[in-house]
């Protein structure tokens, strides 16, 4: 296993290799650099730039150097010494940006992603159990409409109704009178009650695809002889099905745990906006924008690296789990 | 058992062609089939748009910013007609909007094949009959609204099927030429050429799609001429889409490169493009379709977020993600909550699309019972 896990590990490294040179690469792609805002910005206001003006701004941004060599000076300071640069729009070392608003959207994700998977296990399983029950039919329908709602229109409908209904939205991570304070349960619950809304808009998305891939997977495996044979030996219904289908109607999820994480920075990027949360997405979009580099990269970069690791821990989970993967019967990731 | 049952009642059945089997077990689910039939109405939308749009979508009145939605009402006097209510609109000085209240006294009689605004159909045949519209020219006629410049919401909601629904099919068909030709060359192949692939594929899945999707949109020059960007943004959308399918081709091209029928023709002497277009292609096409039907959702989706953050198809380009970018602001969305109407037609349109798509998926699924 520890042979196993090292390869493991050494292979991850040109992957993360790659991922920092394209998360460069889109953010190079924009023409122009940030200078050229910046420039734009000045002559909107009718001041003028000059040309020795411009070539010291860009010395001090490092923006005269070669594409190659700016990114070997990026990847070289990451891995040496943990700086992720300077942000550009904000003056402030991108690290220190991205680590205040890293954790609260971890946080979301991690309890998007708990609330999500409990509520699709059970809905999924019985959906599959009790096949054209009535509410099958209703979960069933649920799902087909979370998957046509995007996610930021659920938000938006919410705010509306919220501001219909009680005169106030819920934006932002907290109510004004408690930025700033000091952490007390009133703060606390305060947060919570900001936070809920995000969570169940970003989990109504995931929670309907999931549901409908366990209930598909579950009936294919529910007339599977194995399940014939445990139930011919007189196992309890409810046992049975956790037991043996269940746990194989799962693999593919297990082995998909690591691609959850892209698909949460995806749907915080517009949830985010739309409710005024201080994540890494609004940051990231209004990065891409100004084309502040290396905010930008460094943001990417962290979101395809969490990835790596995510599949890291789901091929490890997938292992522990199924001991057909153990032992290399069955290819994992599929 | 059953199959035979019924071929003993039918005897055609036995001797009808896969493409009649499939259309056959479609028919049985009425939810695919009623979804067809709203598909087919949401593209005969987008085909005759500008017929259908009771104005141009850039019509305007700044007298009916936000203007609400009108009920359209149905005058049973000695000549039955059609009408809506007018409105009046007082300036209010707190929120430098408009308040609207609905004049019953007047009415604006409303028509079939009524006369406005000029248009050319597909840029080619010029007309001024819209299919409903008010029966004088530039009379209010708003069922679902205006926006901020008066627009009517409806018209432009119309206008946006195409553009929405288009870039959907566009950039299936893109992705599809790279699924195919990806996904086939690993699945046909197999063994390094499949590994290299395959990891191209899982790298291009640990990309979050969105920060890809926006770096790229980010690098399309703001300069380009309108279709341009259309074409670049249904690409971009394209380079991500390709994956999931090229996964389902590959695991096709896997499953059926070992069956007889292959190894026959192959000992015959068939060459490989022949073997894979005229063997293997056909016994799955139906899979493929199936796929490309799921896949498109996805991308209408990703051109609706894309435009809503202001990144994918710009202004005076009509597509739902913009008119949906509108509505962003709580101040408007309080204003005018119609403006979200946009986000109805995604709705039914991603939901259509994924009803056929799993229809047209169980139908083409011989081993279903």
């Amino acid at each position: 296993m520890a042979g196993y896990l090292l390869r493991r590990l050494l292979a991850m490294l040109p992957t993360v290799l790659l991922i920092s040179l394209v998360s460069f690469l889109i953010i190079q792609l924009p023409p122009g650099d940030f200078l050229t805002s910046v420039v734009a910005r000045l002559q909107q206001q009718g001041q003028t730039v000059g040309a020795d003006q411009l070539a010291a701004l860009k010395a001090q941004y490092a923006l005269d150097k070669s594409p190659f060599e700016q990114y070997l000076r990026w990847m070289s300071n990451i891995v040496l010494h943990g700086d992720f640069g300077q942000s550009f729009e904000y003056n402030r070392p991108v690290a220190a940006l991205i680590g205040e608003r890293l954790p609260l959207t971890m946080g979301l994700g991690l309890a998007t992603w708990l609330i999500g998977w409990t509520v699709a296990l059970v809905a999924g399983i019985y959906s599959a159990a009790r096949r054209y029950s009535r509410l099958d039919y209703v979960i069933t329908a649920m799902t087909f409409l979370g998957l046509a709602i995007p996610g930021f229109l659920v938000a938006l409908t919410v705010v509306y109704l919220e501001f219909k209904l009680f005169g106030q939205t819920l934006s932002g991570t907290m109510s004004p009178e408690f930025d700033g304070a000091v952490w007390n349960l009133g703060k606390l619950l305060d947060v919570l009650n900001h936070l809920w809304l995000p969570v169940l808009v970003l989990a109504s998305g995931g929670v309907a695809g999931t549901i409908r891939v366990l209930r598909a997977n579950l009936l294919d495996e529910l007339h599977k002889p194995y399940v014939t044979a445990a139930r011919a030996r007189g196992l309890d219904e409810r046992k049975l099905l956790m037991r043996y289908p269940t746990r194989v109607a799962l693999n593919p999820f297990i082995a998909t745990i690591g691609w959850t994480i892209p698909a949460l920075f995806d749907g915080e990027v517009l949830v985010a906006s739309v409710l005024g949360l201080e994540t890494t997405g609004p940051l990231l979009l209004n990065a891409l924008k100004a084309q502040d580099m290396y905010l930008a990269g460094g943001i990417i970069l962290i979101a395809c690296v969490l990835t790596v690791i995510g599949t890291l821990i789901s091929d490890l989970l997938l292992a522990a789990v199924d001991a057909r993967v153990r032992i290399g019967y069955v290819r994992s990731g599929k | 058992m059953t199959t035979t049952a019924v071929a003993e009642a039918e005897p055609t059945l036995a001797l009808a062609s896969q493409r009649t089997l499939i259309w056959r077990r479609f028919k049985r689910n009425k939810l695919a089939v009623v979804s067809l039939w709203v598909l087919g109405l949401i593209y005969f939308t987008a085909a005759f748009c500008e017929f259908l749009a009771p104005q141009a979508q850039d019509t305007y009145a700044s007298d009916r910013a936000f203007a609400p939605p009108q009920v359209l009402k149905v005058s049973l006097t000695s000549s039955p007609h059609l009408y809506v209510n007018g409105y009046k609109g007082t300036p209010n000085p707190e929120t430098l909007l408009r308040d609207y209240t609905t004049d019953k006294s007047q009415r604006y009689g409303v028509r079939l094949f009524a006369k406005g605004d000029h248009y050319k159909l597909w840029g080619l045949i010029p007309s001024d009959r819209h299919l409903l519209g008010p029966s004088r020219h530039g009379a209010p006629f708003h069922l679902l609204g205006t926006d901020d410049q008066g627009r009517d919401n409806l018209s432009r909601i119309i206008y946006g099927t195409r553009i929405s629904m288009s870039v959907g099919l566009i950039g299936v068909l893109m992705a599809l030429v790279l699924g195919l030709l990806l996904g086939g060359v690993s699945g046909y192949f197999g063994g390094l050429t499949d590994g290299i692939v395959q990891r191209v594929i899982e790298f291009f899945m640990s990309i979050p799609t969105l920060p890809l999707w926006l770096g790229l949109a980010a690098a399309v020059p703001p300069g380009w001429s309108a279709l341009k960007t259309y074409f670049a943004i249904t690409l971009i959308l394209s380079l991500i889409g390709w994956t999931g399918l090229a996964r389902v081709i590959r695991s096709r091209f896997l499953q059926i490169r070992g069956e007889d029928f292959v190894l026959a023709a192959e000992l015959d002497g068939a060459r490989w493009h022949r073997v894979v277009g005229r063997h293997m292609l056909p016994a799955f096409t139906s899979h493929i379709i199936a796929s490309l039907t799921l896949a498109v959702p996805g991308m209408i989706l990703g051109e609706t977020a894309l435009s809503f953050l202001g990144l994918g198809l710009q202004a005076p380009v009509v597509s739902w993600g913009v008119l949906l970018s509108t509505a962003q602001s709580i101040r408007v969305l309080t204003t005018a909550p119609w403006l979200l109407a946009a986000g109805a037609a995604v709705v039914i349109a991603v939901m259509a699309l994924n009803f056929v798509g799993d229809g047209l998926r169980d139908a083409a699924d011989p081993y279903e019972s």
